[in-house]
């Protein structure tokens, strides 16, 4: 076995332990730090693997929550069965944007504002839809707290625990299958050079679209797990710019393209905030801001001294061998 | 009611004008240093602050203090480009969103810390006064900001053409590497460059300050609204964010007097998405 098998397993079985030992709010802090691992994987396979850069990721998980809960809520139609749905309208419109930018060649930047842009338009147009609740929200009836019922997800935080658990485990896995996959190699090939890829042979517009696609859906099911574990949908959270930064936060600081990056980077940032508020209201501070003023600060430090993510450094340190898709390989 | 659909439109391309100065800003730190700044209007912000204090505390009208204003955000731009951007510009582009979104984050909550989460706004003795211009009526403020804003965008476009630090800003966008082989300190005018830009934040934020209030959440809105602007009109062109600050202000009061003034923004997005995929380079940009 590698060490980086060991290391996997060490860190799933800490997970897999820890409501054994932790409290009611250490395990919702994990739920967080894992819902984001999952997103950032989700997100990773666009920008680490195909090299697109998504912006506006929260659209996708806005959706996918939105399709999830209002089939529900007006239909009563099970989580189980209306995350298909949630996943579809995600990959429909992921297709919709991957289509119009890589046709008409909207390349770098000016992709990163056109996913923007669809994000913001996609807030606002929630907002005036009054079947979904516009900006006062959705909101789940909250049903019994105690049982386990995971065709209509509703029960007990640990069952939450636990499927979050599953999807980040989950995602890890195929994305590691894909990276290996002759999909991911043509992936690899059109984010390091598109124009060497295409005159290989590959049809870039395709494997550009199957990766917006294929991560607009993952993300869109960690919007269905959002909804249910929350129970509440905001337009103006939802699909809020600043969701969008936080998905990807994790993947960028843990390092990006890398399988690690994603949860080493929710492991760090999420923890981060929590010790942020922890630290600055034992020293009496109550002002709104403080915060998010360090976190703010912690980001820059951490770009600033360790541009390739804290993965690629700590893996060094621990010598271990690059992941593949990794920074190692490229 | 064709006479109130005419104010609202002349409302609409005054306060666009003032929009363009800021957007401005944005087109020449792009066109030159080739990074996004993503903190824009959370420094438009800063200086919408920094008029509201002076205008509280020295009883200083914003058109007054709008020289010192532009003078501080330019030193901020400059410090904030060399101690920080400088070190990125060769960096891929989501490693400097991901550090201009942290300096964003840090203004924002610096505002809200300092000022606090309510609206700050400032009412000048002739915010009221109205020119009667034929049938129509024009508000004084809106016109002497709007004109200020155009006469700056005037100077600025001087200095790019005249002075030789602009023509030597011009010739680092032009060609880089020729830039470096006839002895231009490209590290220098990247840094007078960002200065610059964000000094046109800062005499944006003044005039902006008479128009509209200032939160902490209006660095992020503000920060949107640029990038429209400079899209629609076509990043790096100085005429194109003239173009489409009115256009997008325009396009803001009709979309708020035929639907629903909460729905202005849709408008806006809609706009840049249309421009993006059919006309990347924006309404007056050149193709690359």
């Amino acid at each position: 076995m590698s060490r980086q098998a060991i290391l996997l397993g060490l860190l799933l079985a800490a997970f897999a332990l820890a409501p054994l030992v932790a409290g009611p709010y250490l395990l919702s802090v994990l739920v967080v730090v894992m819902y984001f691992a999952y997103v950032g994987q989700a997100w990773n396979i666009m920008m680490g693997f195909a090299g697109q850069l998504s912006l506006g990721h929260t659209l996708y998980v806005g959706l996918g929550a939105y399709t999830a809960a209002a089939l529900f809520v007006h239909l009563g139609v099970p989580a189980a069965l209306g995350l298909f749905a949630a996943a579809a309208a995600a990959v429909a419109v992921g297709g919709v944007i991957g289509a119009l930018g890589f046709r008409f060649g909207v390349k770098g930047v000016y992709f990163a504002l056109l996913t923007i842009a669809f994000a913001e338009f996609t807030r606002i147009l929630f907002e005036h839809i009054p079947g979904l609740g516009g900006p006062a929200g959705l909101f789940l009836p909250v049903g019994d707290r105690g049982g386990i019922d995971l065709i209509h997800l509703r029960g007990h935080p640990l069952m939450f625990y636990y499927l979050i658990l599953a999807m980040t485990v989950g995602i890890f896995l195929l994305c590691r299958r894909l990276v290996r996959s002759r999909l991911g190699y043509t992936w690899l090939a059109v984010r390091e050079d598109q124009e060497a890829a295409a005159a290989l042979g590959i049809n870039v517009f395709r494997a550009k679209l199957t990766a917006v696609m294929l991560s607009a859906g993952l993300t869109a099911l960690g919007g269905v797990f959002f909804a249910f574990y929350y129970n509440n949908l905001f337009p103006n959270q939802a699909f809020s710019m600043n969701r969008s930064i936080e998905i990807i936060l994790a993947p960028i600081v843990g390092g990006l393209g890398t399988l690690f990056g994603p949860i080493l980077g929710a492991l760090i940032l999420t923890p981060l905030g929590e010790l942020i508020t922890m630290a600055t209201e034992a020293m009496g501070f109550k002002a709104a801001g403080i915060k998010q003023l360090c976190y703010g600060l912690s980001l820059l430090a951490i770009v600033k001294f360790l541009p390739d993510g804290v993965w690629p450094w700590l893996r060094t340190r621990l010598g271990l061998e690059p992941d593949a898709g990794g920074e190692g390989e490229s | 009611m064709t006479i109130d659909l005419a104010n609202q439109i002349v409302t609409g391309l005054l306060t666009g004008l003032v929009y363009s100065l800021m957007a401005l800003g944005l087109s020449v730190i792009f066109g030159v240093v080739r990074v996004v700044n993503f903190a824009h209007g959370e420094m438009t912000a800063l200086a919408m602050y920094a008029a509201w204090m002076l205008f509280t505390w020295l009883e200083l009208d914003p058109l007054v203090g709008l020289p010192l204003i532009a003078l501080l955000l330019f030193a901020l731009g400059y410090v904030m480009q060399r101690g920080l951007i400088d070190a990125f510009v060769a960096k891929p582009e989501h490693m400097q969103f991901i550090l201009l979104v942290a300096v964003a984050i840090i203004m924002v909550n610096f505002s809200l810390l300092v000022f606090g989460p309510d609206a700050h706004g400032i009412q000048v003795p002739y915010g009221f006064d109205t020119y009667e211009v034929g049938p129509l009526l024009v508000d004084k403020v809106r016109l002497l900001a709007a004109s200020a804003a155009l006469a700056i965008s005037g100077l600025l476009m001087l200095f790019f053409r005249r002075t030789m630090t602009g023509k030597a800003i011009r010739a680092c966008a032009d060609n880089l590497v020729g830039a470096r082989v006839i002895g231009l300190n490209v590290k220098q005018l990247y840094a007078v460059t960002f200065g610059i830009g964000s000094a046109c934040v800062g005499a944006a934020g003044a005039l902006l300050s008479l128009l509209i209030d200032v939160m902490p959440s209006s660095g992020p809105e503000l920060t949107m609204l640029a990038f429209i602007i400079v899209i629609v009109g076509g990043l790096g062109s100085m005429g194109g964010a003239l173009l489409g600050g009115m256009l997008i202000g325009v396009s803001e009061v009709l979309a708020g007097y035929f639907l629903m003034p909460s729905m202005k923004g849709m408008f806006s997005f809609a706009i840049l998405i249309l421009i993006l995929v059919l006309r990347p380079q924006g309404l007056m940009g050149a193709r690359k």
